[in-house]
């Protein structure tokens, strides 16, 4: 750092005041929709109809279309079955991740070789879209959780990066364990496992977020919206503006509904945006040293 | 040589059966969909399966390269892809440049964790967003007529709907996709910079002689991986926002086959027009790799 010590020109004070200015302008960028949308779920329908959605502060505060969302079953529904993928469908991964990497990692395994290209193959080629959903039909899973759960249980990206990481621990850790007579299973869960917390929590996070984000396979796979994720319940909000889907089958007193008229529903779909958004951008600030390794641990491999 | 093999599964049963799952999902998910490209040469039937189809032969690339539609989606797809390209690649290198000058390390954290944010928006949600916002009545035009502008129906409106897409990526990435550089610029040697200043160079000159050619390679490999998926381009958000009204410029290869393919059924068809992108896609990117490697010595194998 001793370069930020010199004194500063004034040419070099023209050119902090720029560069502070382009970034405090960026960042302004970067949080105004989330707020706008934040002020006018708060407003007052018939206000934010009149200023077509521009407002700085809310005017005429109301929480209705709140109380619309928190009485709305689909909504709940949702995240109860999102919380189910995540949860089973990252630990399926975790389990698959670990078990195959040990293999992989270990000395002196034969086929440790073949079943790397075995699954290195698959990185570089792939049947796409049409042949999988064939596929999948024919297995029967559409319209079960298993179509999402079961493709996404191994991942081969993974599975190298985890490997990296056992084949960098000391090979003296696992020999002290093999002569007191450990088996594979024991040196995984008690030495490498625990010696890799930092690695496993980086592919659990992203683990975690691509199931959040998931909506095109719920699209093509599920039909029943008992089985919908979050993300294809606000598809059909925000995306088709699905009334039914919209005001579920809640009960609440407010003093508008989704059907009163535009500027309700955008208010409606607001509030749904903010239910589902802010938990995760409350969090990932606290998280942020996880991802911004993930992403180095993902470039170092590719 | 089979001896060896017994004895070694013999001492290594417990790791190998540990590799079995995988082995059998990536089996079933990866290499039977491999096999199932078989259907391009054929007239698919789902109720006749693959051993039971009729074979056609090349017939179906023949009818794609003959369709007015399919040069038109293929010329789409490169089209938002190149301009994305553009785009997306310079501004997170201005970005993390623009960062890296700042001497204050909370103002910098504090714009950094705020430029990441838009990240963590589902894409849902963000095409949520801006069919919202990017309509008739909505804030953009609202802004626009403040500024004295005309509004513009943009989600309908095929000459500018490649922009929502290519902008709204720019806006929901640029933080993120500065971390890389970010990173790559710790690594560079603080003495160079003091040399530098030695012989009098300035702040933008050190800019342009210490710091960028320390990320060149980053950029170098990133702008490879990118050419590499330029017939790929991420269909998700444009399957979200498109509708008949922008195909003129919308319709993409991805957006192409889940319509005609998952939609119509018309499955031989859609996946010939999908093995095309692949081909094309691992030309681009053996091809990118090569010439990186002859003019800059950077390449990715």
């Amino acid at each position: 750092m001793s370069r930020h010590h010199q004194k500063r020109t004034p040419g070099d004070i023209v050119l902090d005041t720029v560069i502070h200015v382009l970034l405090i302008f960026l960042a302004l960028i970067c949080l105004y929709p989330l707020y706008q949308v934040v002020v006018v779920s708060i407003s007052d329908p018939s206000t934010v109809m009149k200023k077509n959605g521009l407002l700085l502060l809310p005017q005429g505060i109301q929480f209705d279309a709140y109380k619309i969302v928190f009485a709305n079953k689909n909504i709940a529904t949702g995240f109860m079955n999102t919380i189910f993928y995540i949860v089973v469908g990252t630990s399926l991964q975790f389990l698959t991740t670990v078990m195959t990497a040990y293999v992989l990692a270990k000395k002196n395994v034969m086929l440790k070789k073949a079943i790397m290209v075995y699954f290195t193959i698959t990185m570089y080629f792939g049947g796409g879209i049409i042949p999988f959903f064939l596929l999948i039909n024919r297995m029967h899973l559409m319209n079960t959780p298993w179509a999402i759960l079961l493709p996404g249980a191994c991942s081969v990206w993974n599975i190298i990066i985890m490997r990296t990481q056992f084949v960098n621990i000391p090979d003296g850790l696992k020999e002290v364990a093999m002569i007191d007579g450990a088996s594979d299973f024991t040196i995984l869960t008690r030495i490498l496992i625990p010696l890799s917390g930092a690695v496993i929590a980086v592919l659990v996070l992203f683990s975690a977020v691509g199931y959040w984000n998931m909506w095109y396979e719920p699209m093509i796979f599920l039909t029943k919206r008992s089985q919908y994720p979050i993300q294809s319940v606000l598809r059909e909000i925000l995306i088709d503006s699905n009334e039914q889907m919209m005001a579920g089958a809640g009960q609440v007193q407010t003093k508008f509904t989704v059907h009163t008229n535009a500027a309700a529903m955008t208010l409606v779909k607001y509030a749904n945006i903010v239910v589902c958004t802010v938990p995760i951008l409350v969090i990932y600030p606290f998280l942020q040293k996880y991802f911004v390794k993930g992403v180095m641990v993902g470039s170092l491999k590719g | 040589m089979l001896r060896r093999l017994k004895l070694d599964l013999q001492r290594n049963y417990q790791a190998y059966l540990m590799a079995i799952p995988s082995i059998v999902l990536i089996f079933i998910f990866c290499y039977i969909p491999m096999y199932g490209i078989l259907i391009v040469f054929q007239d698919y039937k789902p109720q006749a399966g693959i051993l039971g189809s009729e074979w056609v032969g090349l017939a179906n690339f023949a009818k794609f390269f003959q369709s007015p539609h399919a040069l038109k989606v293929v010329r789409n797809t490169l089209f938002i892809s190149v301009y994305s390209l553009l785009v997306n690649f310079p501004f997170p290198i201005i970005l993390a440049l623009l960062l890296n000058e700042v001497r204050s390390q909370a103002f910098k954290r504090t714009v950094q964790t705020i430029s990441y944010m838009p990240y963590f928006i589902s894409t849902v949600v963000i095409c949520g967003m801006l069919k919202s916002f990017m309509a008739y009545d909505g804030v953009i035009n609202e802004i626009i007529k403040i500024f004295g502008g005309e509004p513009q129906s943009f989600l309908s409106n095929a000459a500018l709907f490649p922009s929502v897409i290519v902008f709204s990526d720019l806006w929901q990435s640029i933080g993120w996709n500065s971390i890389i550089y970010m990173a790559a610029l710790t690594s560079i040697d603080p003495d160079l910079y003091e040399a530098a200043r030695m012989d009098g160079c300035g702040r933008l000159r050190q800019m342009w002689h210490i710091t960028i050619p320390g990320i060149v390679p980053t950029m170098t490999i990133l702008l490879i991986l990118s050419v590499g998926g330029l017939l790929a381009a991420n269909s998700d958000k444009i399957l979200l926002l498109y509708s008949p009204l922008t195909y003129e410029t919308g319709d993409v290869i991805g957006t192409f086959i889940y319509r005609q393919g998952l939609q119509g059924g018309d499955y031989s068809y859609s996946e010939a027009v999908g093995l095309f992108q692949t081909v094309i896609n691992f030309l681009l990117l053996v091809f990118a790799n090569w010439f990186s490697n002859k003019t800059t010595e950077t390449s990715l194998w």
